[in-house]
């Protein structure tokens, strides 16, 4: 099983790469992207779990790991 | 009395803060590697600045969870001093030591160069030795010490007097343009409720020796020496 977890600066947090690459994009041109936020992606190999038990798992370390709660959300998909 | 300072795999300013505690202070102090568990009887510790982990998914994130810092939270929740300086301060926020976090510089640059903070608290371990509002001409170095915090968070650090330190002009006052990093409330130090665990941006231990630019920061490292000699140690 397949845990991937997409962590992001939390709405209320300033972004200043994201913000960065917009005005990039309005300089290239590109004045239909409104805006840009900048986040990371994580692919966790799970070996023998369940969905269920990949998506906890995954929450867990997301949680404790991955994303920080204080600035960060974070959304899980999980699949093959 | 013993300063026990922490080596992390990325460690940069630890050998700064043992020049700056042995040499210039003349005091004991321990270099400790992040994979021990036990601070070796110290009485004060500090995390010292650099990348710890090379600073990969946060900084500091990785570096909370080394073997060490077990001892360094029983120790600082046993109320013993800990200061986290840059990179150690990042650590201390991560290990939830301290509130908040750190978001990258508002202008995206990395910034290095002497910023003048205002001490704002004077009965920290590491500030006792400090006149109330006195200016510290210090160096900073990082591309992460935009500190952030919710509104309530901010609010409650203010009404406890948690904020320590906090970037000014060189006349002390306050402006948009004193705060190099986009910092809420130009906070450039915290403490917590406690009061014995402070983190801040700024390198005090680089400022000790006035052929090396300033010695404003030395203040803080004799502060804690100070705070320890009166309870004995």
């Amino acid at each position: 099983m397949k845990a991937r977890v997409f962590v992001t600066l939390k709405p209320s947090v300033f972004d200043p790469q994201g913000n960065t690459i917009t005005e990039a994009l309005h300089q290239m041109g590109y004045s239909g992207v409104e805006d840009v936020r900048q986040g990371k992606y994580f692919e966790l190999t799970l070996p023998g779990k369940s969905e269920d038990e990949a998506r906890a798992l995954a929450s867990e370390v997301a949680h404790r790991l991955l994303a920080n709660p204080v600035i960060e959300s974070y959304r899980i998909e999980v699949g093959e | 009395m013993k300063f026990a300072i922490v080596v992390f795999p990325g460690s940069n300013c630890d050998h700064d803060a043992y020049h700056a505690v042995t040499d210039v202070l003349g005091r004991q102090a321990e270099l400790v590697w992040h994979k021990d568990t036990d601070l070796r009887g110290a009485d004060v510790v500090i995390l010292p600045g650099g990348f710890a982990h090379g600073d990969y998914l946060r900084t500091g994130a990785i570096a909370r969870f080394s073997p060490i810092m077990e001892a360094v939270t029983r120790f600082a929740e046993a109320g013993n001093p800990v200061i986290g300086i840059c990179n150690g301060f990042q650590i201390l926020l991560e290990a939830g030591l301290l509130p908040g976090a750190m978001l990258r510089n508002t202008g995206n640059k990395y910034r290095c160069e002497y910023v003048h903070v205002r001490v704002e608290q004077t009965d920290t371990p590491f500030t006792g030795l400090c006149s109330p509002g006195q200016v510290l001409k210090i160096p900073i170095a990082h591309g992460e010490g935009n500190y952030y915090a919710d509104p309530e968070t901010l609010a409650a650090l203010e009404a406890n007097r948690q904020v320590i330190f906090r970037y000014v002009r060189p006349d002390g006052t306050r402006a948009p343009d004193a705060n190099p990093n986009g910092s809420a409330n130009d906070i450039a130090g915290i403490c917590n409720a406690a009061r014995n665990v402070v983190g801040l941006m700024p390198h005090p231990e680089r400022a000790c020796e006035s052929p090396l630019g300033s010695e404003d920061g030395r203040i803080v490292l004799q502060s804690v020496v100070e705070a320890l000699t009166t309870h004995g140690r």
